[in-house]
Parts: C-alpha cells; sequence; structure tokens
C-alpha cells in the first residue's frame, strides 16, 4: 500500500525542526521572549536527524528489493530553515517542503494544523504516506505533542520515544526503552512513530549529496500561524547556586588530592 | 477539582516523579482525585481515585489511554488533567489533550489555576524556565520529575473512594499496545548508579574508555559520555549523557574531557558532586564544577587507577560492592 496508483512504491514522510545549537551558556533576546540566535549556528534536532536516517534506510531497503521508494522531509519554519531541509537532501531525502512561518517558535497546535495540511495536500495530489517520523520532542520547546496531534487528526496511530524500528509484510515493529526493560509494538501501516537518537546513528552528507542539495528545488507553503493555547510571558535563566571550583591541582600530581577527596566523599 | 494520572508498573507500585507530580497538584490548593489504570496503590494522597477499567487498557497502550482520560475528562468535569512528565506521562497527555482538542503545556514545574493558569515550564532540558499562560477550559498539564524536590510529599488523609469507570473503546485503538516485554538485564545502570565516570571528544576513541571503565569498577559506578563519544561511534548511545541521551542525579559525576556544552549539562547538572578533568581550565564543564583537575586525562585518569588499586591491595579490602558496569559495545 501506497502511492495510491503505485503500490509497490514506499513513501516517508519526516518532519523535522530546525534548532538552535547553543553553546556552554544561552543568552535571551532583550524582551526575554526567545533565545538569542544571533551569534549561534543551527542544526536538525537530534531526534528528527535519526528520523531523516531512518526514512533513508527504509528507503534504500525498498529500493534494494526492486520497488520504488521517496522520503519527503518537510519543517515548518522560518525561511532559513531551508539550510536545514538542504541538510536532509544531502543525506539522502528526496524532496524538502519548507511550510513557511515567519517565527522560529510556533505552538504545537499551528504547527500540527500545518503538517496535517501539507500531507492532506499531498493526498490529494496523489501521494499517500506509508509512514510520518517525527522527533520524540524537539529539542528547545520540549512540547512532545505535534506529531501526536497530526497523527490523531489524520486517524493514524502513533507511538513514541522509539528506538527500534523494522517493517515487515504486516506493518512496522516499534521498540522501546523504559526504566523496567524494554517494550515492543507491531502497527499497522499507515503509521506514524516518534523517533529518538540512538535508533541509528545518522551518517555524514556526502560531498557529492550536498552538492545535489544546494542544487534542489525546494517546495515552499504558508503555514497556519494562529496562536495555541499556551502564551509564552517570558523565559529565564534558574539560579545558579554552586560553590566556586576547587582546583585540586594539575596533572597527574593532582591524584592524591583526589584520592583524598573521593575518601571524603565516602566514594571509597 | 484536579484530576491527577498515577502511572504504575503492573504490581501497581507507582512511577517515577508521582511524588512531584502529587506535590505540584496539592500545591495548586485544588481538591485532588488520582485516575489510575489499572491496580490502585496503597496510601494516595486523594480524595477519589478513579479507576478506568477495559480490556483494551490490559497493558500499556497510548491511543486507548489518551481515549479513555480524554472521555473521564467529559465525565468529571475536572479544571485540570495532569500527569508526570515522563516518556509515557507526555505521550498519554498529549494524546488525551489531541482527543479533547484542548492545549497542553509539558514539564511544568509550577501551576497556578485562574484564568488562564499561570505556570513555569523547563525548556532546553531544564537550562532555561518558561512562564507562560495557559488559556483552555481544561488545564492539561505534565509536571517536570524534580519540581517539588525539597517539598514535603502530601501525606494520605484516609482511604480515599474509588469510582469505576469504563470507557467506550474502538478496538481498533488496539493497534497501538505494548506486545512484548523484555526485562532489563541486570547491573549498574546509568541512570541509578551511585558515580558516573563520563568521557567526551577528549577521550580519542573507543579504546580510551577502558580506563574509565576501569576507575568506573573501583568506584562501583557507570560510564557515561557526550554526544560526541556517540557520533564517532566509541560508545552505544545508552551511555549518553545530556538532552537526547540520559538525564542523571548521582553522588558524583566525574566528567572527563567534557566542554560542558548546555546540552551535555542539563544531563548531569543534578549531580551532587562534579569532578571534571580537562585540559582546558576555562572550559565551562571545569568552571561549572566542584573540583578539577586541570590535565590530559590520558596522564590523569592511568594514575588515579594505579593509586586507586593500590588503596584496595594496601587495605586488603574489595572495591566497594557494585557490579561492573562494563558496556557491551
Ligand atoms: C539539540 C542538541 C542536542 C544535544 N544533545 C546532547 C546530549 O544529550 N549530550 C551531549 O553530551 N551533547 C549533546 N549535544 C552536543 C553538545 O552541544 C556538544 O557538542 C557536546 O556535548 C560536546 O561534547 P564534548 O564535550 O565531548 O566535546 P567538545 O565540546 O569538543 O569538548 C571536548 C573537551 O575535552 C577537553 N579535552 C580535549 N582533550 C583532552 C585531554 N586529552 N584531556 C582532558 N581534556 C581534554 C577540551 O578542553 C574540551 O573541553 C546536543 C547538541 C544539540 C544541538
Amino acid at each position: 500500500m501506497s502511492t495510491a496508483d503505485d503500490p509497490a512504491r514506499r513513501d516517508v514522510l519526516v518532519c523535522v525542526k530546525r534548532t538552535p545549537a547553543v553553546g556552554a551558556r544561552i543568552t535571551l533576546t532583550e524582551d526575554r521572549m526567545a533565545i538569542d540566535t544571533r551569534h549561534l549556528g543551527f542544526t536538525v534536532g537530534p531526534h528528527e536527524e535519526c528520523a531523516v536516517e531512518a526514512a533513508v534506510r527504509i528507503a534504500e531497503e525498498h529500493r534494494a528489493g526492486g520497488g520504488t521508494a521517496r522520503v519527503t522531509v518537510l519543517t515548518v519554519g522560518p525561511p532559513d530553515a531551508a539550510e536545514q531541509l538542504r541538510y536532509t537532501l544531502a543525506m539522502g531525502a528526496d524532496d524538502g517542503v519548507l511550510v513557511e512561518v515567519p517565527t522560529e517558535e510556533l505552538a504545537p497546535e499551528p504547527t500540527a494544523a500545518s503538517i496535517t495540511a501539507a500531507v492532506r495536500a499531498a493526498a490529494d495530489g496523489g501521494t499517500r504516506y506509508d509512514l510520518l517520523l517525527f522527533g520524540t520532542d524537539s529539542a528547545v520547546a520540549g512540547n512532545a505533542q505535534a506529531g501526536i496531534r497530526v497523527a490523531r487528526a489524520l486517524g493514524l496511530p502513533m507511538v513514541t520515544g522509539i528506538k527500534g524500528m523494522e517493517i515487515d509484510g504486516e506493518g512496522v515493529v516499534l521498540h522501546r526503552e523504559t526504566p523496567g526493560g524494554n517494550e515492543v509494538y507491531r502497527v499497522p501501516l499507515p503509521a506514524a512513530v516518534g523517533v529518538k537518537e540512538g535508533i541509528n546513528l545518522p551518517r555524514y552528507p556526502t560531498i557529492k549529496g550536498r552538492m545535489r542539495a544546494r542544487k534542489a528545488e525546494l517546495r515552499t507553503v504558508p503555514g497556519r500561524t494562529e496562536p495555541g493555547g499556551l502564551r509564552t510571558v517570558g523565559l529565564r535563566c534558574p539560579r545558579e547556586d554552586r560553590p566556586e571550583t576547587v582546583v585540586l591541582g594539575t596533572g597527574a600530581a593532582a591524584v592524591p588530592a583526589v584520592v583524598e577527596k573521593l575518601t571524603e566523599l565516602g566514594v571509597l | 477539582m484536579l484530576l491527577v494520572l498515577i502511572d504504575t508498573d503492573e504490581d501497581g507500585v507507582p512511577g517515577p516523579g508521582t511524588d512531584d507530580l502529587l506535590a505540584v497538584a496539592h500545591g495548586t490548593g485544588l481538591p485532588v482525585h488520582a485516575v489510575v489504570i489499572g491496580t490502585v496503590p496503597d496510601g494516595l494522597p486523594a480524595e477519589c481515585v478513579h479507576r478506568i477499567r477495559h480490556d483494551l487498557l490490559s497493558g500499556y497502550a497510548p491511543e486507548a489511554y489518551g481515549e479513555s482520560l480524554a472521555q473521564l475528562v467529559t465525565r468529571a468535569g475536572p479544571a485540570g488533567l495532569l500527569a508526570a512528565a515522563t516518556e509515557r506521562g507526555d505521550e498519554v497527555l498529549a494524546q488525551a489533550a489531541a482527543r479533547a482538542g484542548v492545549p497542553l503545556a509539558t514539564r511544568c514545574v509550577a501551576l497556578r489555576p485562574g484564568d488562564p493558569w499561570s505556570l513555569t515550564r523547563l525548556r532546553s532540558g531544564g537550562v532555561l524556565l518558561e512562564d507562560a499562560e495557559l488559556s483552555a477550559p481544561v488545564a492539561f498539564a505534565t509536571v517536570a520529575p524534580g519540581a517539588a524536590a525539597g517539598a514535603e510529599t502530601p501525606a494520605a488523609t484516609g482511604t480515599p473512594e474509588i469510582v469505576d469507570f469504563t470507557p467506550e473503546l474502538d478496538p481498533a485503538l488496539a493497534r497501538t499496545r505494548v506486545v512484548e516485554r523484555v526485562p532489563r538485564a541486570e547491573g549498574v545502570s546509568l541512570a541509578t548508579a551511585p558515580v558516573v565516570v563520563s568521557g567526551g571528544r577528549g577521550v580519542g576513541s573507543a579504546e580510551g574508555y577502558a580506563v574509565l571503565e576501569e576507575l568506573a569498577d573501583l568506584l562501583g559506578g557507570a560510564v557515561g559520555c557526550s554526544r560526541v563519544a556517540t557520533n564517532n561511534g566509541w560508545r552505544p548511545h545508552r551511555d549518553q549523557v545530556g538532552l537526547t541521551g540520559t538525564r542523571i542525579a548521582p553522588d558524583l559525576y566525574i566528567a572527563c574531557g567534557i566542554s560542558g556544552a548546555t546540552q551535555h549539562w542539563v544531563g548531569c547538572m543534578n549531580a551532587r558532586t562534579i569532578l571534571a578533568i580537562n585540559t582546558d581550565p576555562e572550559a565551562p564543564m571545569v568552571t561549572r564544577s566542584t573540583y578539577a583537575v586541570v590535565g590530559d586525562l590520558h596522564e590523569v585518569l592511568p594514575a588515579l587507577v594505579d593509586a586507586l588499586r593500590a588503596r584496595v591491595r594496601g587495605s586488603g579490602h574489595a572495591p566497594p560492592a557494585g557490579v561492573s558496569a562494563r558496556s557491551e559495545t
């Protein structure tokens, strides 16, 4: 089951989020409403980067078996998020869709509505996704719900926190780690999955991949921008009340002081 | 009235974060009703327990759990629905919120009822706090583990009344349901080890971790790592400490060759004591740690291991109890 007119075809949609690559300290904008990103690089969220890798592997395997496959990566974000889409194309995705909104941080409800609309538009165009992949939660906002809202709107099953995934004839087998051990789910396709970092080791884009991605045409569609039910009043850094660092020494000469400290702390 | 979902394991033991959840719920001043899917634990500090029962709920099932909660909210008409902000709590409440058509505030550390509710939640794994307002007919929120640190856990004041609720569930919801459970192997787990010896880019190679493992062994602890180590394939992802790895709160965290980027820091910032070993005295990990050794870990760690081994031999004592946390890479 897949794209309406070609049952041997597999279509995977991966939703990724542009994430500021903050360093050791976070600076806020003057109005304290956002992270100051003027001097920061951006990246694809790590869970989502693994989701892209998972999708590319599924497509490769399907093609190796004689089928056709397509991986579409979608991001809801500002125009600059095109950079992150190109990165995923360089990793091996086939198409990029930028659902454009004027902000870095959109509330989960409009994000989900934007993605849902894009999936429905694709269906109207004859593309039915077998699998929708999301990161389990985004790195900065950590709302952990956009994917579930999309799945609910589309009537798809969804499991999050997934660190293992295999597609077989009957659907997809999903593995999740819990404090007590591992859980296994077996979900029919089409389905949505919230992926976690650790499911795979994402590949580094090749030079060829980067060249291809640079020239690739991205599709841009407008996103939804209505506010969600949660309104940010302001961000702040929690107070850090750590005492001044005590330097125990330099190099191997510090070892006796370390041993003494470990004894004092009761770990020896 | 607030509905508070108490996640339990098969034996009815409340899951992680339950004390914080109950403390924050009682802190709102609203009467607290517990919701339990499965066995009702003893001594819940709640006026009433809503026990949800249905054949489809015999094992963990995110969609059926979410649907049941959405139906219970319609029936019971609470001011809010809370759960612990664990992976499961966030997932189930998102399922319920999507079905009820309401917003959801995850990872809250403070909640004040009102119109709108005002709240504080964790962002970026906890290095940022977000003050926000939640406008909704029913406030759906998850409470971050540790939110009520230091506060007293509310005590049960008698046996709560148990009210059964049987939701109407479409058998199709059984599609997302645990079909098999694989219990965790024995050993010191990173999440609960009292001592964690962690290595980052400074370790330089997979082989470089041998001395960290030896040190962890001697201290009865586990080995952790930064994302650079997992990305380079030096360590498995389950050893990763941080935002997208495991968040830990050991008694002692020894950070070797780790710079202390925010996304790593959020994973270890709750350690009681941090010892950093780093060539760079200005590395954030060093300036934020309790103790530091400035130097090359390839010199410091072997010397430290030698000294500890000599001590063990000298005293004739075995190293502290604890199983080897050697990881099967
Ligand atoms: C969205 C997002 C999520 C992330 N999640 C995580 C996460 O969960 N966990 C995580 O760890 N990172 C995470 N990261 C990555 C994080 O930003 C850093 O890149 C990473 O933590 C750096 O690892 P490191 O400290 O080992 O390496 P570096 O930053 O390169 O630091 C290496 C340190 O080792 C010291 N050093 C070098 N050689 C030696 C030596 N011989 N002896 C002693 N010291 C030496 C150096 O002085 C330096 O301080 C995330 C990033 C993003 C954008």
